[in-house]
């Protein structure tokens, strides 16, 4: 298991390889779907500080909040697909170290996290009460009232967040490993 | 008996607490992946988490899916019943964190805040002889949504024809398409037949059966037990990590066809399967 806190710094994300396991602790953000088109479109400041070396969770909690304070009750992660058309240019333009999600990304963000060091980590899907408990405080929330809770940027700061490395910085992709492999298989079984 | 409290119960137990054979499936699935392996802690990780879930009565997905009802009600009751109580069930549940507000407007762009909108929550009505109400809920997710699809067939590009052997076939391409993006491993749910729309409904509607009870057909039965090996041969396994588990389950249905059409629906539900029903029998709920 190796232990990252955010602010991780380029030269440690660099030496993490596909299967790696990986604990996080930190300040991190959540952003998905309107979050992401607003960051390639609009390239906003509000966000940049928190993102500077750190990492981004495709998620969209549940939340309670009990006297304006904001907890989160399930917060596993959503597919990140969605993400592929914004994802390299966001890890670059705000020098975001780490994305977690499920499902994995494409050739572009596997350039950009090449280009400009980062990795994308895998953490267990649908998984929302489990991994809501790995998240010890909501700092702040951004963009709640237009985008709603799902899709809104939640800076949270999370403890022992457990995930795979299963993109790294140097082309690796397990995602596109498997894909080969069980599109062979495909191949095989239905005789094409 | 309450109706709106009837059927919020209705919707915490769909998603905080997961339906027995699926939890035994996949207990089955984490005793057949290799030990140290990623599918295997994932397997782990996903029984931690339901769990967890039941105990503190939260969802066991933060995606609590879209509501869709299912309702058999005698001749005589009230649709506008059903959904007035639904509808503030929903809203209710929402302000209690058994669901994520999860209906957002297309043309505005705006989620409604509380799971009620233009078809929201989606319900089915169906009349029936019967002197009880079934009322079916599926928590249907985002994510394994977006990977269902339909097929006509022939499709020359697997060479899938107009036969039992086809539809094998396109099921088997649309789950390896599928790969780990709608929450592997899945339930698989197959409509052959029917029209456009009446193809995917009948996919769907497989949902609610129990883990891997056989279709009454012996041929389409003998194709569920084949599909469901053959799935799992993939190896795409939990989350698309590779392993020995790509699904959980393979449920099919078929109806006549129109002699021009050929349709193959398949709707994936990722492992978080969360299905609940109750009837309503002489003023008493009883929850399935």
């Amino acid at each position: 298991m190796i232990n990252l806190t955010t602010p991780i710094s380029e030269e440690k994300i660099r030496e993490l390889n596909v299967g790696d396991e990986v604990s996080l602790t930190g300040t991190i953000v959540t952003a998905r779907d309107a979050a992401h088109k607003l960051m390639v479109e609009e390239k906003p400041d509000f966000i940049r500080k928190y993102l500077e070396e750190s990492v981004i969770y495709h998620c969209g909690p549940v939340v309670r909040n009990e006297n304006g304070q904001w907890s989160f009750i399930a917060a596993g992660p959503t597919t990140s697909a969605r993400e592929e058309p914004y994802q390299a240019d966001v890890i670059c333009e705000y020098n975001v170290r780490a994305v977690i999600g499920k499902g994995g990304m494409g050739e572009k963000t596997a350039e950009g996290l090449k280009k400009c060091g980062a990795v994308y980590l895998h953490a267990v899907g649908g998984a929302g009460s489990l991994i809501a408990e790995k998240v010890i405080n909501v700092k702040d929330v951004f963009k709640l009232e237009e985008f709603g809770t799902p899709e809104a940027f939640w800076v949270i700061e999370v403890k022992d967040f457990p995930c795979v490395v299963t993109m790294d910085s140097k082309g690796g992709s397990l995602h596109k490993e498997i894909l080969t492999k069980s599109q062979q298989k495909a191949k095989e079984l239905i005789g094409i | 008996m309450n109706l709106q409290e009837s059927i919020l119960k209705l919707i915490r137990k769909a998603s905080t607490d997961l339906s027995p054979d699926v939890e035994d499936a996949i207990k089955k699935a984490y005793e057949t992946e290799d030990e140290g392996t990623p599918a295997r802690n994932v397997f782990g990780t996903i029984l931690e988490d339901i769990q967890l879930a039941r105990q503190k009565s939260t969802p066991i997905c933060q995606d609590t899916g879209a509501l869709i009802f299912y309702i058999d009600f005698p001749v005589g009751d009230s649709e506008q019943k059903y959904r007035e109580a639904i509808e503030n069930a929903a809203s209710q549940a929402t302000e209690l964190q058994y669901l994520r507000p999860n209906a957002v407007d297309p043309v505005t762009n705006k989620n409604s805040g509380n799971n009620i909108g233009k078809n929201a929550p989606y319900i089915h009505f169906h009349q029936w002889d019967k002197d009880e109400v079934r009322i079916r809920l599926m928590l249907k997710g985002g994510g394994s949504e977006n990977v269902g699809t339909q097929y006509k067939l022939p499709d020359s590009g697997l060479k899938a024809g107009r036969d039992l052997k086809g539809v094998r076939k396109v099921v088997i391409d649309a789950v390896t398409k599928a790969q780990g993006l709608g929450c592997a491993p899945g339930i698989i749910g197959v409509g052959i037949g029917g029209d456009r729309v009446t193809s995917y409904a009948l996919s769907k509607e497989q949902f609610f059966r129990k883990l891997n009870q056989r279709h009454e057909n012996p041929e389409i039965a003998k194709l569920e037990e084949e599909l469901h090996t053959d799935l799992n041969k993939l190896g795409i396994g939990p989350m698309g990590f590779g392993g020995k588990t790509t699904v959980l389950g393979t449920h099919i249905d078929y109806q006549h066809r129109h002699p021009a059409t050929f349709y193959v629906a398949i709707s994936y539900m990722c492992w978080a399967y969360r299905r609940k029903q109750m009837i309503i029998k002489n003023g008493e709920v009883k929850y399935d």
